[in-house]
């Protein structure tokens, strides 16, 4: 029997004592902070659009500054299939991220043949295209108005949505449980670990017979799946939709919170996002620029030190050395 | 008739502005192949310096811009020997964050000095109403500071065309190890070069604070049209930059003016079609084997 | 020369030019299933670019190319390597941060076709396992099997790159100077990985190492200049005059001879 170290990227279908204790914390969360809940929600919903960026940048390698189209995509087709009546919750989710899985699909063979700054500008500028877009399609997505009267029906046919955002917490951090599972199936699979080897050095995947861009393509299409997930359940979530899903502050958003939690493993997004919207949601009733001011030194200070993130820091400060090492 | 010449001036004017402050990023990131996505705030920063200067201090425009420009050149230096100095061996993805989180810290600060609001930049009386251009009356304030624009681009191309200085930066920037063992001194090159790529931004902001209102965001507002311009002219191309930019410039213009209901669109569409056509940048020179 | 047998691969008229620089001229290769044949030739001589003529990552500008009867010239890379073309590189082009046992398993899972497999997690595949600890006993690499790439001894990165393509179960097997960069007292390892090569695997050689060259090869050819100069038997072309004289020089054929100890 081939045993294989803890940390190895083989081993990621292991279920870590901190990824359990994480999701208790935010089970807990509900019981102990009643009169955050709506906040909370919105951290979770975070949470899962993080880790869909994580799949994209951390194991794909993939650096796209438009991320919040697919979240947009989602988060207005929940927003139609409601107002078209189509009011079940969870279905609603599915569809929502299988139409932005395909919009990935379609968009991906072009894009994912560019890489570094090139990819950086086209996803940038396909960004801000799609933020005009919606901008001017009032029809379609209220404008700057946003879409309201988005209603849906009971989770289940049991869970009322109510007023407070209880069920909405539940109901969220049942979805990311669900998608952290799934996620984590993908990163731990033979797939996972090709990835991988993809962003590590494309050339010698090519050399190996790997045509690099179906795996890149496939893991699009899953990181934008994830996405629409979470733009569905922001909708349904706060019962509206508005251009802020599609705004680049998102996609920057993402990214921050990304490099805040540390890139690849699927546990920068567990602690960056909820870092990030918690720093900004507390400093900003004191001033709305001083978060910016933190969380710019922060992010500077993050990169520079170059342990890869909040986690990567504490991680160094906690591991015990390798043999042989000083 | 009237409008083309409205639209090609007006673009020509935007498009002059931009290039410049565009032209600080093509020297910089062609030199130290840093991805500075923080240029922009140097830009920003000469704007308020510059209306600061003139409405707290009561300085004349002329002494004002002056002192502006090299406060932010000065400040450049700083950044570069304490900040970017670091970036040089990182990867792309890193400097894009650090610079993002410089920005952040930057547009932080100037809400804070500033507020949040837009602050306008008062001109001399002598910079304001219009002049006769035959064709049609248009802005003395724009056609003053398309002439600024032409002559400084000019001046810089023929530094780095015509003379012994441009070679070497040209040199450093073709092969950084052979010019260093050349015996040139690439530290100080690389914060000089720094220093002149901030300042080119400060003036650059200063020239567009009355078309471009400074404002907080300024620097992320106006990144995309930069990295735009960069991307597309390719590292530390002088000629092809001020070709972009004013294409830029004009499309821009025109979209808005033309069709107010999709503007915005054209400049986006013709980037990701040019960058699907020529990732490298539309003029690169070919690479020998 | 055996008739009617298939040539494991088969190069004729390779040409090749970058702008007005012709490095690659009329270049014609070809290797028995089995063979054991090192290419040499002076430096600037065009061996790197045949490689990558021969493997796809470059197209020629004429020529053609057949492995193992089928027609590759038009075959990217990827394919080239799925149909059973492997090379190793003269710089090592490994997954830096992953360890060796992960670069190998890599290699590994592509050559089964499991690229797209999602679902099953990939430490629990049990033959992709085994035969990745099966590649890392066969090169030696036991003690640094769970070592970053990176942070191993050179001589050992090169290991793991031939490693990696006997992972992809080669039927043609290219080898970028192998020995390149290894320090003196580590060449045994890599010579003992040589040996041991599967018999049924064709061997292209390309080296600068004259004592690798008489240990391994059973034919050499020559490129100078981005042509072949000549082909043959060891003796024969280490003998021959104009070869001593273009590429050897004396000490060369006296260490190609063992006059001269190992250092």
């Amino acid at each position: 029997m081939i045993t294989l170290p803890r940390d190895s990227i083989l081993s990621r279908h292991q279920w870590r004592v901190g990824e359990l204790l994480w999701l208790a914390a935010a089970l807990a969360s509900y019981f102990v902070f009643p009169q955050y809940l709506a906040l909370g929600t919105t951290v979770l919903i975070m949470v899962v659009l993080v880790m869909s960026f994580d799949l994209l940048l951390g194991f794909a390698g993939v650096l796209s500054l438009g991320h919040a189209v697919f979240f947009g995509l989602g988060a207005y087709m929940a927003g139609w299939l409601s107002l078209a009546g189509w009011t079940e919750p969870v279905s609603a989710v599915i569809v929502a991220g299988i139409a932005a899985a395909a919009l990935a699909a379609v968009i991906g063979p072009f894009l994912l043949r560019l890489t570094g700054l090139p990819l950086m500008m086209v996803t940038l500028a396909l960004g801000v295209l799609v933020f005009e877009a919606a901008h001017k399609a009032t029809t379609l997505t209220g404008g700057d108005d946003g879409l309201a009267g988005i209603q849906f029906a009971a989770i289940l046919g049991v869970f009322e949505w109510g007023l407070g955002g209880a069920t909405a917490y539940l109901y969220v951090l049942a979805w990311l449980c669900g998608i952290f599972v799934l996620v984590k199936r993908v990163v731990a699979s033979p797939f996972g670990v090709m990835l991988q080897g993809v962003r590590e050095n494309p050339a010698r995947m090519r050399l190996i017979g790997n045509p690099v861009l179906p795996h890149l393509t496939l893991a699009y299409v899953i990181s934008g799946a994830v996405a629409g997930v979470a733009g569905a359940l922001f909708t349904q979530a706060n019962a509206f939709v508005g251009l802020g899903v599609v705004a680049v502050d998102t996609s920057i958003d993402v990214l921050v919170m990304l490099v805040l939690g540390g890139i690849g493993g699927l546990h920068g997004a567990l602690i960056g996002a909820p870092v990030y919207m918690l720093l900004k949601h507390f400093s900003s009733q004191w001033n709305p620029f001083y978060w910016m001011l933190i969380i710019g030194v922060l992010l500077m200070a993050v990169v520079l030190m170059g342990r890869g993130g909040l986690l990567g820091t504490l991680a160094s400060w906690t591991r015990r050395p390798r043999k042989g090492q000083a | 008739m009237s409008t083309v010449a409205f639209i090609l001036l007006y673009g020509l004017s935007y498009g002059l502005v931009l290039c410049l402050i565009a032209l600080g990023l093509v020297i910089t990131m062609g030199l130290m192949h840093v991805i500075n996505l923080g240029h922009g705030a140097f830009a920003a920063i000469g704007g308020y310096l510059a209306i600061s200067l003139m409405q707290a201090q009561g300085l004349p425009y002329a002494v004002a811009v002056p002192a502006a420009v090299l406060a932010v050149a000065a400040f450049g230096v700083l950044a570069e020997r304490l900040l970017y100095v670091r970036l040089y061996k990182r990867s792309h993805l890193d400097q894009v964050l650090v610079t993002i989180g410089f920005n952040f810290v930057v547009i932080a600060i100037i809400t804070i000095l500033f507020g949040p609001n837009i602050v306008r930049m008062e001109l001399p009386m002598y910079l304001r109403g219009n002049v006769d251009l035959g064709i049609r009356e248009f802005e003395l304030y724009r056609v003053v500071a398309s002439g600024i624009c032409i002559a400084i681009i000019g001046g810089l191309w023929w530094v780095f065309e015509r003379t012994s200085t441009g070679a070497r930066l040209r040199a450093a920037v073709d092969n950084r190890g052979m010019a260093q063992a050349m015996g040139m001194n690439v530290p100080l090159l690389f914060s000089a070069t720094f220093a002149l790529g901030c300042g080119l931004a400060a003036l650059g902001g200063i020239l567009a604070a009355p078309m471009l209102p400074m404002e907080p965001m300024w620097p992320m507002k106006y990144l995309v049209l930069m990295l735009i311009i960069v991307a597309l002219a390719g590292h530390g191309q002088v000629t092809a930059s001020v070709a972009v930019a004013i294409i830029v410039g004009v499309v821009e213009t025109a979209g808005r003016y033309l069709f107010p209901q999709f503007g915005a669109f054209f400049i986006y569409l013709l980037l990701i079609g040019l960058m699907v056509w020529r990732p490298h940048g539309l003029l690169v020179r070919r690479q020998t084997a | 020369m055996s008739t009617g047998a298939t040539l494991a691969l088969q190069a004729s008229g390779l040409c090749k030019h970058f702008g007005a620089l012709h490095v690659t001229q009329d270049v014609s290769l070809s290797l028995q299933v089995g063979a054991r044949t090192a290419l040499i030739g002076p430096n600037g001589a065009g061996k790197t670019t045949l490689v990558n003529l021969l493997t796809g990552v470059i197209r020629p500008d004429r020529g053609q190319l057949f492995l193992f009867g089928e027609e590759v010239t038009a075959t990217s890379a990827a394919a080239r390597t799925r149909k059973g073309l492997v090379r190793t590189f003269q710089i090592s082009s490994l997954f830096a941060q992953l360890t060796v046992f992960e670069n190998i398993y890599i290699a590994v899972a592509q050559a089964a076709g499991r690229g797209f497999s999602i679902w099953r997690p990939a430490g629990r595949q049990r033959d992709l396992l085994e035969r990745t600890e099966q590649l890392v006993e066969q090169l030696k690499l036991q003690s640094d099997r769970h070592q970053k790439v990176s942070e191993i001894a050179y001589g050992r990165q090169r290991l793991v790159e031939i490693a990696l393509a006997l992972a992809l179960m080669p039927r043609v097997l290219l080898l970028d100077e192998p020995a390149a960069g290894i320090p003196s007292n580590e060449l045994d390892l890599l010579h003992g990985a040589i040996d041991t090569l599967p018999r049924e695997i064709a061997v292209l050689m390309i080296e600068h190492d004259m004592e690798m060259v008489r240990r391994f090869a059973s034919d050499v050819s020559v490129l100078v200049g981005g042509a072949m100069l000549m082909s043959g038997t060891p003796g024969a072309v280490m003998s021959h005059p104009e070869v001593q004289s273009v590429y050897l020089g004396t000490a060369g054929k006296k260490r190609f001879d063992g006059a001269l100890a190992h250092a």
